[in-house]
């Protein structure tokens, strides 16, 4: 039986005050919460302060480049789909530098679980805007404000159908824990857009701001209803509702695939008799 | 070198050209000839204009020529473009409708023979009729070709080639016959992507992702086309960078992967191709190389990007350059940079170009007994907690685990990184990260195929080339030699990397080394220059967008 021991406990690169330390623990319990050992999962991260955290804990990982984990994430659960794969990078990763593949992802449904730590700056380059930092935030690189309206990760992937697409608050550890594991849980790709506040770089997106406004979304919600869920998406501002907002039953990705049902591509042999066939062919 | 015949087929897109080239070379081969393929074509769907060279012989061939023996014009325009071109024996085929004017002309009453969708299958058996072609052959390799479900099809198809070679056997003889071929040997008809994709298959090719991008498409259409019967997958990327990255997580997984491109859409996989070094993740990237910058000509050949591919992914970590000559050396090659992929746990690369992507040869089976898949992450023994990916040793490769296939943890890092595969900015292990990484050259440099040499000692004149080019330097340096000159080839398959023990004491002993390549400012000539010492005086060079004729580098030599 997995305990949270079997996931380790690191030192970190963060500040102190950072969302990062709350969400790190929440996955851990999340992991164990769905029965998976270390072994089990991989962790696909790019760069930022949010990509560090899967060196904090004891799973295989591969740490890419900027904004290009979906795409290897792609590749890997193909590759073996007896992996559970999590993509756990920042706002910048996903949805600026990834945005193609953010896209890609949502309309694939590949079966992987994508955390997003969404602190509204990039923090690892100290204090730049990033894709979701409110209209008019100021910054050394913005000094005039922002100029370009936000990016609603949540309602762009309701709008595409998205497998599962869900919205935590770092203020609130079991609730996340909870959102994470039902997105291992669900078979395709499962959005889990992490608010949490940067104390470093955002004066504006603090703990406070997010726990004036973050509401759990009321249980007569039904995720599976897509207006209610558009409906929530777009709630933004005075209100943010977290939990879950929309869930889809679109088959997943690899399930498309008749030769994955045989087993992962690893370890294949190769079928001589196709190979010989395949060469007559031009004669 | 025997005798050889060409046939230039011309015509707007849209006409149905490459159905005619492609059904006549098949013929050809299926007759028991040796062919060299041009396509040229334009960077549309209708209208404009192309061409299908076949050059055929009795003999091995390897190389296209300029001159015209056959010149079968679908369209007016084909014949003002190419009648330049003809032998003194050629001989023109176009319609009657055209009103030519031509002496050496057969005109054809399409009209009468076919139905308007059937006219290159009246060309067809016009062309395969005057070349001496069987009846029955031709038509069953356009029966096989368009396939039994349109059962109306096949019927006129049957129809305008017996009426074609009707017609044609009616008319007084214009053309020569080509020689006839006893004992017709079974052999392949193949193009150099062809020959990438069975190349792929034969080594274990598990994952394949693309984006569309001339000349290198129809690698991932002949993947996909036999991906459920192999057992891979063929994915096309939203973007190039989607493309090397889906390729990097499915062979980090386990899976040999392999992508292929032009230089556009490799320049946007730059980035991870130094994550391949970094990571030490093996793949291999195609490069189908064509005119640039930028956009260029989209549907020609050129080999310019010989250097971009040398130095692309910023930072320092090593890598192999495979250039085939041949159909055969894509299969070959191809294989090769698979299997030193995995073992070298990094990127490879096989650098070829438009023309010998969609240059058909006829080439004889391989013996697939032969040709055993490449081993992905070899048994590695008892493994010490925690497991490093990135374990120190003498070689610079590290044992290799792949994650979920046992209790160990995998870890990587695009970041700098500790043996065990996590962040670190240490600099004493970077330095030690570093070494590692390059210290992985030394055993590539043992594995280097050597240049291939033909020819005479001590020559008079030395030609070196590489990649594609190799056809039409060895059939130059053939004309030479049959005028008395002592004249030699070197040509390398592999430019990097390159080492000079292998070939510096032959461009010594050369009276005169001359370096023939296609590209503007002579890349090869000048690696060779900085590896060596070594100064390659001459170069013959051609960027204009077409593939080498041995009559082209005998006009630039001056001895033509």
């Amino acid at each position: 039986m997995v305990r949270i021991e079997d996931y380790g406990d690191y030192g970190t690169a963060w500040c102190p005050g950072c969302g990062n330390f709350a969400i790190l623990k929440a996955v851990k319990q999340a992991l164990v919460a769905a029965g998976l050992e270390p072994h089990q999962v991989l962790f696909i991260s790019g760069i930022g302060q949010a990509a560090k955290a899967p060196h904090y804990l004891n799973a295989n990982l591969f740490n890419g480049l900027h904004g290009r984990s979906l795409p290897v994430a792609t590749g890997a659960k193909l590759a073996n789909p007896n992996l559970t794969v999590i993509v756990e990078s920042g706002d910048g990763c996903n949805y600026g530098e990834g945005g193609n593949h953010f896209l890609a992802a949502i309309r694939r449904n590949i079966d992987v679980t994508l955390l997003v730590h969404n602190n509204q700056v990039y923090g690892l380059t100290k204090g730049q805007a990033s894709p979701t930092s409110e209209l008019g935030f100021v910054t050394k690189a913005q000094p005039q404000g922002v100029f370009a309206e936000p990016f609603n990760p949540v309602a762009v992937a309701v709008a595409m159908h998205a497998g599962f697409v869900s919205r935590c608050f770092a203020g609130m550890i079991e609730h996340m824990a909870e959102m994470i594991r039902k997105a291992i849980a669900h078979r395709g790709l499962s959005l889990v857009d992490i608010l949490q506040p940067c104390p470093s770089f955002n004066k504006v997106n603090t703990w406070e701001w997010y726990s004036k406004r973050c509401y759990v979304i009321p249980d007569d919600h039904d995720a599976s209803n897509w207006d209610a869920a558009m409906k929530l998406a777009y709630e933004w501002g005075d209100r943010i509702p977290i939990g879950v907002i929309y869930r889809n039953d679109r088959t997943a990705f690899g399930d498309k695939f008749a030769i994955l049902k045989e087993g992962p591509l690893v370890g294949r042999e190769v079928d001589r008799h196709a190979l010989a066939a395949i060469m007559e062919s031009f004669a | 070198m025997g005798e050889a015949y060409n046939i230039l087929i011309g015509g707007e897109a849209g006409q149905g050209l490459v159905t005619v080239g492609y059904l006549l070379t098949k013929s050809l081969v299926g007759s028991g000839y040796r062919v060299v393929v041009t396509q040229d074509y334009q960077s549309r769907i209708r209208g404009g204009h192309n061409t299908f060279v076949i050059r055929v012989s009795t003999d091995e061939i390897a190389a296209p020529q300029e001159v015209v023996d056959l010149l079968v014009a679908l369209n007016a325009e084909t014949v003002d473009l190419h009648r330049v071109q003809l032998s003194s024996r050629g001989l023109v085929v176009a319609d009657e409708a055209f009103g030519l004017a031509d002496d050496a002309c057969l005109k054809v009453p399409y009209k009468e023979l076919s139905s308007r969708r059937g006219a290159n299958i009246v060309a067809l058996g016009v062309a395969s009729s005057l070349l001496g072609l069987n009846e029955e052959l031709v038509a069953l390799t356009t029966e096989t070709h368009f396939g039994k479900k349109d059962e109306k099809l096949a019927e006129e198809n049957r129809r305008a080639l017996r009426q074609a070679f009707e017609w044609c056997e009616g008319q007084p003889s214009r053309a020569e016959k080509l020689p006839s071929v006893e004992n017709v040997p079974r052999r392949l008809m193949m193009n150099g992507n062809e020959a990438i994709v069975l190349g792929a298959l034969s080594a274990g090719l598990r994952f394949y992702s693309f984006y569309p991008m001339t000349p290198s498409t129809s690698i991932g259409q002949g993947l996909a086309a036999v991906a459920e019967q192999m057992g891979l997958i063929v994915e096309q990327g939203e973007d190039e960078i989607a493309v090397i990255n889906m390729a990097l997580g499915a062979s980090f997984a386990g899976a040999p992967s392999m992508v292929a491109t032009s230089g556009g859409g490799f320049s946007l996989m730059v980035e991870g191709v130094s994550l391949a070094g970094m990571t030490e993740t093996p793949v291999v990237i195609v490069v189908g190389q064509r005119p640039a910058p930028a956009t260029g000509l989209p549907t020609r050949t050129e080999q310019g990007d010989l250097e971009f591919v040398l130095h692309a992914g910023h930072g320092e970590f090593p890598r192999a350059i495979f250039a085939p000559g041949t159909v055969e050396e894509c299969f070959h090659l191809t294989r090769k940079a698979l299997d030193l992929a995995q073992r070298y746990q990094g990127p490879m690369f096989l650098l070829t170009d438009q023309f010998l992507a969609d240059s058909y040869r006829a080439i004889e089976p391989f013996d697939l007994d032969q040709f055993p898949p490449v081993t992905v992450a070899p048994e590695v023994g008892a493994v010490s907690e925690p497991y490093r990916r990135h374990a120190l040793t003498d070689s610079g490769i590290s044992p290799r685990l792949l994650p979920g296939m046992s209790k160990h943890l995998v870890a990587t890092d695009s970041d700098e990184h500790t043996e065990d595969g996590h962040i670190t900015e240490d600099h004493a292990v970077r330095n030690r990260m570093v070494q590692k990484r390059l210290k992985k050259l030394d055993g590539i440099r043992q594995e280097v195929i050597a240049p291939g040499w033909i020819g005479d000692e001590n020559p008079e004149l030395l030609l070196v080339t590489w990649g594609s080019s190799k056809g039409a330097v060895q059939e130059a340096a053939g004309v030479l030699r049959s005028e008395g000159h002592r004249v030699a080839t070197l040509h390398f398959s592999q430019v990097w990397p390159l080492v000079a023990e292998q070939f510096l004491p032959a461009l010594e002993s050369a009276g005169e080394v001359v370096c023939v390549e296609g590209n503007a400012s002579g890349q090869f000539a000048r690696l060779i220059r900085r590896e060596t010492g070594f100064v390659v005086k001459k170069k013959v060079l051609r960027y204009d967008g077409l593939p080498f004729t041995p009559e082209y580098i005998l006009r630039e030599l001056g001895r033509a």
